[in-house]
């Protein structure tokens, strides 16, 4: 084909140009404003130097000092995070173990375990939250004891409702393994464990990793479960954050909403990162 | 390039061009297409024949030029009102309709009265012999039946034009074949015009009246098939079409008729032309044109040279040979396989008289 | 993929540790719920199994299969305007242009990212009586009265007397536009991956053959698209019908569903058995819907051609 310079006139549409056509356009426009008109005032509020916080009457910065200097918040802060990396670490390693077995084997009953893995995915936070409450009440786990081990109940949760997606993601990753590579070690002659670690876990990485942040992002933004796990001396920050809603709504909310909204963003550009540019490369090589 | 007959044409295409970005796919082309005739666009991938097929139908835009159907100007006139149909390269059948369903389709969107759609998907279905699949879904059916669904589909509608997007590339060698005379058989019975779109030369030749040879967004020659091959009116086209020996000659002079050249590796030769040529052409000559024998050939009106069999290619009814003659030159020639005994006759390495009469070879300016 | 017996103590490796804390702190705490279900109170703490279906026969009476119905209905208004509006957006992506489809998407599903509690509460300042949607209203209508008042027209109080604010808080339409505004990345997720699949040439061909756009859209473009349609719908359907956050935040006492029902009787009314029995009765419905899918998704296995 021979090309020429760019021509600035506008090539008249085709019927098939639908995104050129204007009320289609608008459409998702007013559609994006919608979705985001609201987290930017929640955002923006936060700045906002008024303590009913209903009208703009001000910058400040004073609130995020509030909500810096509240100390059950910073408390409720640090247990999440402790919640989400501990839960993150151990659904990590279930999920790799659970897409494995799925990725590897053919076995009776299969189509039951995926099924029965994908539960959590499926059923309903309420009643995952509900079941775990009488869980816990029923077998008497202890609720007391020393930080981070009366966090234990709310961990554990997190775990049960983390990993099947972490496998989701891990599974979807191993799907693109090419079996020769595993196939030229084991006739180079290394054994199973030997293959395993050089050959399968740095291809399985980027899925590892980016299941990683998946339950990181879900442990941490958790609420409806973690609700009803919770005691008043366990508070994560999102359920703080909801008392917090409830009974007072100043800045300080909106502070601390801020944060969560800015920690989850880049947890989830980090999440795509590590998984675009791997395939990239691969889709380069 | 482009032939006489205004009255004839029932699509005409007025200097269209197609640019996508920077990209000129479609550069200035124009030409006409016969009222009932068996057009085929055929090119290299990438030459734009697909971009003109779209834009005659309509889901492509023109950049600049206008296009005619029947007289009138479709530049405001949208796909779906064109009197035009086209079968995709994918057939396009709907997957969630049966068969019936499918063809009834155009009639239905144009608001056709039952009474009516009723007997003529029926006689369009018969037309393409798909009558006893008439309620079975697409995924039931094999990719030959569902291209006849998809032009049935089209011809129920009578379009005036019916456009065929390579039709035969996705057959197997020996449907193919048999599609080949279908198609042509069913544009005679049916007696609109078909246009196609084609990178393979086998089939244009075999199935159309006319063909337009394209090459990056333009129209090289359009000429009938024979023509085309007998009298190629350029260089590329000479080369794209069939195989053929190109040499260099330098213009010597002319003589009544014809023009004396001096050919690399062949020496003087007298080729009849007519029209103006430039100091240097090209020469085409088909390797079939040239006959081979282990003797020397009597005919004095030949133009004859010797060489050695380099290499060569059984083809069962054909052999095709390359030749390095005395004049340094490497000749494709092939013969029939005429005798069941002639494909021993020839080895490598073996020696070869060759020889062509002067008019069967092309003077080609371009 | 290989057979489990071939290579079983890998196999046994790999299967158990999923497979153990799957039983012990997913299922079995299920199954705990289960058998609660049919318990009942006796006391002010402790609970007997007498298997009773007495729970189960509360769930249908009139009290609460008002909520019940007043759950469905909402998740599916919820539901059916997430679709009106998820339909379009993901039609417009799929179309754009290669480049700008990873950015188009990635607009759509970051709200998503963002904890559900939050949005649910930045929706309270928009919504409510003095909030962004009543003062924009505001605005405008002493914007209007201004115009009214210039053109003479300020004695007959066109507009009434003083700008009356919309109740768009603690109510069903603040839980529906919540819901709707929770759940819409939900649906355009799975419409986009059906749509960007869908071949063009079906398009070209609906419009060749004579059809308009809107007809090729209800004929050709929308059948194609129903699995994504029904992932979409069953995504978006299921969650509202379980959610709890969003009623409890923006719905007040009038707008109860399911879920706050739930809630309640585990936190305040402390009626644990009743509870355990609505919880399943919205996972039956679940997987009921789930079910349905499936069959769907079976039948039209075959249209892939």
């Amino acid at each position: 084909m021979a090309t020429a310079p760019a021509k600035t006139r506008r090539e008249r549409p085709g019927p098939l140009d639908y995104t050129r056509k204007l009320w289609l356009r608008a459409i998702v426009l007013v559609t994006f404003a919608l979705l985001y008109a609201p987290i930017i005032g929640l955002v923006a509020f936060s700045f906002n130097d008024s303590r009913r916080n209903i009208v703009w009457r001000g910058f400040t910065l004073d609130y995020y000092v509030s909500a810096w200097n509240n100390d059950s918040l910073i408390e409720a802060f640090a247990n999440s995070l402790t919640i989400a990396i501990i839960a993150t670490g151990v659904s990590t390693v279930l999920g790799a173990f659970v897409a494995l077995t799925l990725w590897r084997f053919r076995f009776p009953g299969k189509a039951a375990y995926e099924g029965a893995m994908a539960l959590p995915i499926v059923v309903p936070e309420i009643c995952m939250g509900v079941a775990m409450l009488v869980f816990f009440a029923r077998i008497g786990w202890p609720s007391g004891g020393p930080w981070p081990l009366n966090l234990s109940a709310i961990t554990i949760a997190h775990i049960s409702f983390c990993f099947p997606f972490v496998a989701v993601v891990v599974r979807a990753r191993m799907a693109g393994f090419n079996r020769e590579l595993e196939e030229a070690s084991h006739d180079l002659g290394a054994g199973e464990w030997q293959t395993f670690r050089h050959v399968i876990l740095p291809f399985m990485r980027p899925g590892l990793i980016a299941g990683a942040l998946l339950a990181f992002t879900l442990s941490l933004d958790d609420f409806v479960i973690t609700f009803f796990t919770s005691g008043p001396d366990t508070v994560t920050f999102p359920v703080k954050v909801y008392s917090m809603v409830r009974f007072s709504v100043t800045p300080e909310v909106n502070a601390a909403s801020t944060i969560l909204i800015v920690i989850t963003i880049v947890a989830t550009v980090l999440a795509m990162r590590f998984h675009n540019p791997a395939r990239r490369r691969e889709a380069a090589s | 390039m482009s032939d006489a007959g205004q009255a004839d044409a029932i699509v005409s295409i007025d200097h269209v061009s197609k640019r996508f970005g920077p990209v000129i796919a479609v550069d200035d082309v124009s030409f006409e297409i016969r009222r009932n005739e068996f057009f085929a666009l055929l090119g290299p991938s990438g030459c734009g024949k697909t971009t003109i097929l779209r834009m005659i139908a309509g889901l492509e835009v023109p950049s600049a030029g206008t296009i005619c159907v029947d007289g009138r100007d479709m530049s405001t006139i949208p796909a779906n009102r064109r009197p035009i149909n086209m079968v995709f390269q994918s057939y396009a059948v709907f997957p969630h309709m049966n068969v019936y369903d499918n063809v009834a389709y155009g009639l239905r969107v144009d608001g056709t009265p039952r009474a009516e759609i009723g007997p003529r998907v029926v006689e369009a279905i018969d037309t393409v012999q798909m009558a006893e699949f008439a309620a079975r879904r697409p995924d039931q059916l094999s990719g030959g039946q569902r291209q006849r669904v998809a032009l049935a589909r089209a011809l129920v509608k009578r379009p005036k034009v019916l456009l065929l997007d390579e039709p035969l590339s996705a057959l197997d060698a020996k449907l193919r074949e048999a599609m080949r005379l279908e198609l042509a058989q069913l544009q005679r019975k049916v007696g609109i015009t078909f246009i196609i779109v084609t990178h393979d030369q086998d089939e244009a030749l075999s199935m159309a009246d006319r063909i337009a040879v394209m090459d990056a967004g333009r129209v090289r020659q359009i000429a009938t098939p024979g023509a085309l091959y007998e009298r190629p009116a350029s260089r590329f086209v000479a080369d794209f079409i069939g195989k053929v020996n190109l040499l260099d000659g330098k213009v010597a002079g002319r003589a009544d008729g014809a023009v004396r050249l001096d050919i690399k590796g062949l020496g003087k030769i007298a080729i009849p032309c007519e029209g103006p040529v430039p100091k240097t052409v090209t020469v085409a000559l088909r390797p079939e044109k040239i006959a081979v024998s282990k003797r020397p050939p009597r005919a004095r009106t030949r133009v004859v040279t010797r060489g050695r069999i380099f290499e060569w290619a059984y083809y069962g009814d054909m052999s095709y040979m390359y030749v390095d003659t005395e004049g340094g030159l490497r000749l494709a020639v092939n013969i029939q396989n005429a005798a069941r005994t002639t494909v021993d006759e020839i080895d490598i390495g073996d020696e070869v008289w060759l020889s062509f009469a002067p008019a069967d070879a092309i003077v080609v300016t371009e | 993929m290989d057979d489990w017996k071939a290579k079983k103590p890998v196999f046994a490796t790999l299967f158990a540790p999923g497979s153990v804390w799957l039983t012990a702190f997913f299922l079995i705490p299920l199954g705990f719920v289960w058998v609660m279900s049919f318990g009942e109170k006796s006391g002010i703490i402790d609970i007997v199994i007498s298997w009773t279906p007495d729970n189960y026969l509360r769930t249908i009476e009139t009290i609460y299969l008002q909520i019940i119905w007043k759950s469905v209905w909402i998740s599916a208004l919820a539901t059916g305007i997430c679709l009106l509006l998820g339909f379009p957006v993901a039609f417009a992506i799929s179309f754009a242009r290669d480049r700008w489809k990873p950015i188009l998407l990635l607009v759509v599903i970051l709200p998503f990212w963002i904890n559900l509690l939050i949005r649910t509460y930045a929706l309270i300042a928009v919504f409510r009586t003095r909030g962004h949607v009543n003062f924009g209203l505001e605005w405008l209508w002493e914007q209007a009265d201004a115009v009214l008042a210039w053109a003479g027209l300020a004695g007959y109080r066109l507009l009434g007397e003083r700008f009356e604010p919309l109740t768009l808080l603690y109510n069903d339409f603040a839980v529906i536009a919540g819901l709707t505004y929770v759940y819409l990345p939900f649906m355009v997720l799975p419409l986009y991956a059906t749509l960007e699949r869908l071949d063009r040439s079906f398009i070209e061909a609906s419009l060749d053959l004579g059809a308009s756009q809107m007809r090729t859209l209800v004929s050709v473009v929308a059948p194609l698209a129903m699995p994504g349609i029904v992932s979409g719908i069953i995504l978006v359907f299921i969650p509202c019908l379980g959610s709890f956050l969003t009623p409890d935040l923006l719905g007040g006492t009038n707008a109860q569903m399911i879920g706050n029902v739930i809630e309640r009787q585990f936190k305040s009314a402390n009626d644990w058995p009743f509870g355990a029995a609505l919880s399943f009765l919205l996972m039956y419905v679940t997987f009921g819907a789930l079910a349905i899918r499936s069959l769907l998704a079976g039948r039209k296995a075959g249209m892939e051609v």
